[in-house]
């Protein structure tokens, strides 16, 4: 195996890494206005390749991409607004339950809207055979789009939660509920935002990896595991965590293919989540100190 | 003879000491209140002693033993029992069954005859119904005995986790504020209750806040304030002590 | 035990039987077939509320357990031992009569083993699994919970995707048939279906005697009392840890016992069965029986699997159960299928023949 070649998996590890660190960012803006973890994570990102694919068929690339976002945002709200809101007994095993009733019927409907084969969204420079030259390592420029759109989607999740109020009164909710209600703020609406946002950096996520991983009705799941693996390396809730973890979970993986069949590719990923779930749930980011104080 | 001794402990959040070197000790059969404004660190200091929460240091010993970071059902296993300041009933069982749940420590039934009820087991059962069927009228609420526990008024509950707690025939008892949210009537018949379970031989050691039911009832009183222990003695002295009125009143009016 | 205590036991024998004659006087005694494996699968899904309904816990995995079973009696079951007679551990349990042979579909003849050892190797293998699971994941909470257990079942099914031994996408086939003494036989031919269904039946008769002691003994206090509050239980005694334990290593086994039987039904078993589409499927039984409610998820486990197996659903049979899952939480939290719902129905009706009357008075 020579250094150009591990350079390579490396480089593609990153890729796949930054999008595992979009699901779990997902995950994270959930759980830090409602303290629950929505199962349907995956099936925004497979809704929003689904929706592009198909629009992309009439329509420029970019407003397919465009309009694809607004639609899975859109559901996004949809489900808060008529399931979660008003759930008469909104325990945790209530909410674990209603989203992954939700995950099926999602997943269901594009099955039966679309159909069980393989789709892909074309990419967004180029085409499949298009490389590009990085260090020696040859990777399609596709790979940078997903970076590039990752970078962009944190640094602007930072600048939206410190710097305008929006955001500002998202976080005062996952500090304190009650005490953001008595300041003012609708948390209810709150929550109705967090899906949104969620929702939409899914569908994005969904749209820039499907040129490489294809996209299929029930593709969701695969990505909303490793997705939930990253977030819980970086402790739950914890953006910078997740951002982390999602680029360790991502080099390791590819690297892995060295040593491991291919077959136990995901196996992989599934082992770590039980691992770290097993002996440090907090995540390998979390300070002892905050760590002692939360629940798991 | 003292049947709880608490040495030097410490416990920490982050940066606040909730417990700060804190020593007392808990005669048999006396009642002790520990009293202190608002976080305090009373009900640490009680999640310390129960074994919800693992200590930073010093040592606490029941009965020469040293118990501290055991997990919490061996200490129960002991003889110690507590109450919960926000009420911790089972919400999906009846009166009845919390108390038997009560018992637990008291039957020895195991997995076998969950799956496969022998005679003995059977006997058991029909015992520990019985019991804890005498403790809940002794405290009068037998006639409450086949109702959903959660659904009960908030006075009833709290006369439930003291059902549940003395099923367990322990030999001492942690009362964490069992006159919150009580109107005057109940505090009374609470104060006759702790009263009443100490004639029967069961050391107490309560916080509490009505100072009323303090004075009517503790042998000795002890004040905490930022987790430090500010005095200690018999209620008339405590009443007295510039400390604690400072603490509990505020400098200015020292 | 008092006759009361029976009643239910003694109600769904007689359901049992009402069932199979009405299927045999209408000629559709090929409704048996599905209906003993639904039987079977009822089996995981009353223990599985055991430990949702009553102890309060959460588990997306537990088809593992089933296919951990199913698989290992498939494999012990179908692998020729015959070149390996003469080998030390075959000829012991050659020796001691804990092999059997049948002749396979091409005709050749095969010597594995008996599937009594195949039932209890699954069954040590699958307490060993639930142990080394169950011990770090049980001290999780909630979501955690429920994405560990989630992560053990996908583990499993890649495994079993992933293992030529195993039979990859394609399963294992060829499973032969149950020997039971008295010459009664757990397998799907034609003939001996209604034989089956009353092995079935009285299979899950025995599992249901279990859990049904279980939840009326010191232990099923214990358990409800750890789903009422974790930190009261504790401070009453009870070693949490080890009655969670307890259960879900119970559960797991009963997981277990079902994929046995229904592999040797079926005849065969295919990885779909450690989906997490299954383990889903079985959490919303138990939701929709009413979470502690262990008859009304018996009865519901009973008419929505038979009608799937029937393929009443079509294609839309996962979106049916998604949707069940959805209603159920959203509209009846508590499940249809309690004594509550009825006797409000009940009073419904009696105030309206009371309004009624009295229009009828007043007139």
């Amino acid at each position: 195996m020579s250094v150009t070649q591990i350079w390579q998996y490396v480089l593609t590890g990153i890729s796949m890494g930054s999008i595992y660190v979009m699901v779990a960012i997902g995950y994270n803006i959930i759980y830090n206005t409602t303290g629950i973890i929505n199962f349907a994570q995956g099936e925004f990102l497979m809704l929003g390749a689904m929706i592009a694919i198909s629009l992309s068929t009439v329509m420029p690339l970019i407003m397919a991409l465009v309009l694809a976002i607004v639609l899975t945002t859109i559901i996004g709200a949809l489900m808060e607004f008529f399931f979660i809101r008003h759930m008469k007994k909104p325990t945790v095993l209530n909410m674990i339950i209603i989203t992954i009733g939700l995950s099926i019927m999602i997943r269901e409907a594009a099955l039966h809207i679309w159909d069980e084969k393989v789709h892909s969204l074309a990419y967004f420079t180029g085409n499949e055979l298009s490389s590009i030259n990085i260090l020696g390592a040859y990777v399609s420029p596709q790979y940078l789009w997903v970076l590039g759109m990752s970078a962009l989607i944190i640094i602007g999740l930072n600048i939206f939660f410190k710097h305008t109020t929006l955001g500002r009164a998202m976080r005062a909710c996952s500090s304190n509920k009650k005490a953001a209600w008595l300041c003012g703020i609708n948390v209810k609406n709150m929550v109705t935002i967090s899906f949104m946002l969620s929702a939409a950096i899914g569908a994005l996520a969904g749209c820039v990896i499907s040129p490489i991983t294809q996209t299929q009705y029930d593709g969701g799941t695969s990505l909303a595991i490793k997705g939930f693996t990253v977030a819980i390396l970086g402790g739950l809730g914890n953006n910078n965590g997740a951002l982390a973890g999602g680029l360790i979970l991502g080099v390791l993986e590819n690297l892995s293919i060295i040593f491991l069949p291919l077959a136990y590719k995901d196996a992989l990923s599934l082992t770590i989540l039980v691992i770290i779930l097993a002996i440090k749930p907090s995540g390998l980011f979390v300070k002892k100190v905050m760590s002692s104080l939360k629940e798991y | 003879m003292n049947i709880l001794e608490v040495r030097d402990l410490c416990k920490s959040f982050g940066g606040l000491r909730a417990v700060d070197n804190v020593s007392f000790s808990v005669k048999q059969n006396h009642i002790k209140a520990i009293i202190g404004p608002n976080g305090a660190g009373k009900t640490t200091l009680f999640n310390l002693i129960s074994g919800s929460l693992k200590t930073d240091s010093g040592s606490i010993l029941y009965k020469k033993e040293t118990i501290q970071n055991s997990p919490p059902y061996k200490i129960a296993r002991k003889g110690l029992s507590r109450t919960f300041q926000n009420i911790k009933l089972f919400g999906n069982m009846t009166v009845l069954e919390n108390v038997m749940v009560g018992r637990h420590i008291r039957s020895r039934a195991g997995f076998l005859n969950a799956i496969m009820p022998l005679p003995r087991a059977r006997h058991e059962e029909k015992v520990t119904k019985e019991k804890a069927e005498a403790i809940i009228s002794m405290l009068g609420i037998g006639n409450l005995s086949h109702l959903e526990a959660s659904g009960l008024p908030f006075g009833k509950q709290r006369i439930v986790e003291f059902a549940r707690s003395l099923a367990m025939e322990p030999e001492i008892l942690l009362l964490d504020e069992p006159a919150a949210g009580l109107n005057i009537q109940e505090t009374e018949d609470i104060a006759k209750t702790i009263s009443k379970i100490r004639d029967q031989g069961i050391t107490i050691l309560i916080i509490e806040h009505d100072m009323s039911l303090i004075m009517d009832i503790s042998d000795t009183v002890m004040v905490l304030s930022y987790g430090v222990k500010i005095a200690e003695g018999d209620p008339k002295t405590i009443q007295r002590d510039k400390e604690v009125i400072k603490v509990y009143l505020g400098d200015d009016d020292a | 035990m008092t006759v009361k205590k029976f009643k239910p036991i003694l109600i769904l024998t007689a359901a049992m039987i009402v069932i199979q004659l009405i299927v045999s006087l209408i000629g559709t005694e090929f409704y048996l077939t599905q209906l003993t494996m639904a039987l079977y699968y009822s089996l995981i899904i009353i223990s599985l509320c055991i430990f949702i309904g009553y102890a309060g816990q959460i588990s997306l995995g537990h088809a593992a357990f089933f296919a951990i079973g199913g698989y290992t009696t498939a494999v012990l079951t179908t692998t020729n031992f015959k070149e390996y007679i003469g080998s030390g551990l075959i000829k012991l349990i050659h020796g001691i009569g804990l092999t059997s042979t049948t002749i396979d579909p091409y005709g050749k003849e095969i010597l594995h083993l008996s599937p009594w050892l195949a039932l209890f190797t699954a069954i040590v293998i699958t307490i060993i699994i639930a142990l080394i699971i169950g011990i770090p994941v049980l001290k999780l909470k909630g979501h955690y919970m429920a994405m560990a257990t989630l992560g053990f079942g996908l583990i499993i099914y890649r495994i079993l995707l992933g293992s030529k031994i195993f039979g990859q996408a394609d399963g294992i086939s060829n499973v032969p048939a149950f020997t039971m003494p008295f010459g009664l036989k757990i397998c799907g031919d034609s003939s001996l279906r209604l034989e089956n269904y009353y092995i079935a039946g009285f299979i899950v008769l025995l599992g249901i005697i279990i859990l049904y002691n279980l939840i009326h003994s010191r232990a099923g206090r214990a358990l409800r009392a750890i789903h009422g509050s974790e930190e009261a239980a504790g401070a009453s005694g009870i070693n949490t840890a080890k009655y969670k334990l307890f259960i879900f290593v119970l559960s797991a086994v009963f997981a277990c016992i079902s994929g046995v039987f229904l592999t040797h039904f079926f005849g065969g078993i295919g990885p779909a069965e450690a989906g997490v589409m299954k383990s889903v499927r079985y959490v919303a039984l138990v939701a929709v029986g009413g979470m502690a409610n262990i008859w009304g998820t018996l009865g519901m486990s009973l008419i929505l699997n038979f009608l799937s197996l029937r393929g009443v659903f079509g294609s839309y049979d996962d979106a049916f159960f998604g949707s069940i899952l959805i209603l159920f939480i959203l509209v009846f939290p508590d499940g249809i299928l309690k004594v509550e719902n009825f006797t409000r129905m009940k009073e419904f009706f009696k105030d309206l023949f009371k309004k009624k009357s009295e229009k009828v008075n007043k007139a």
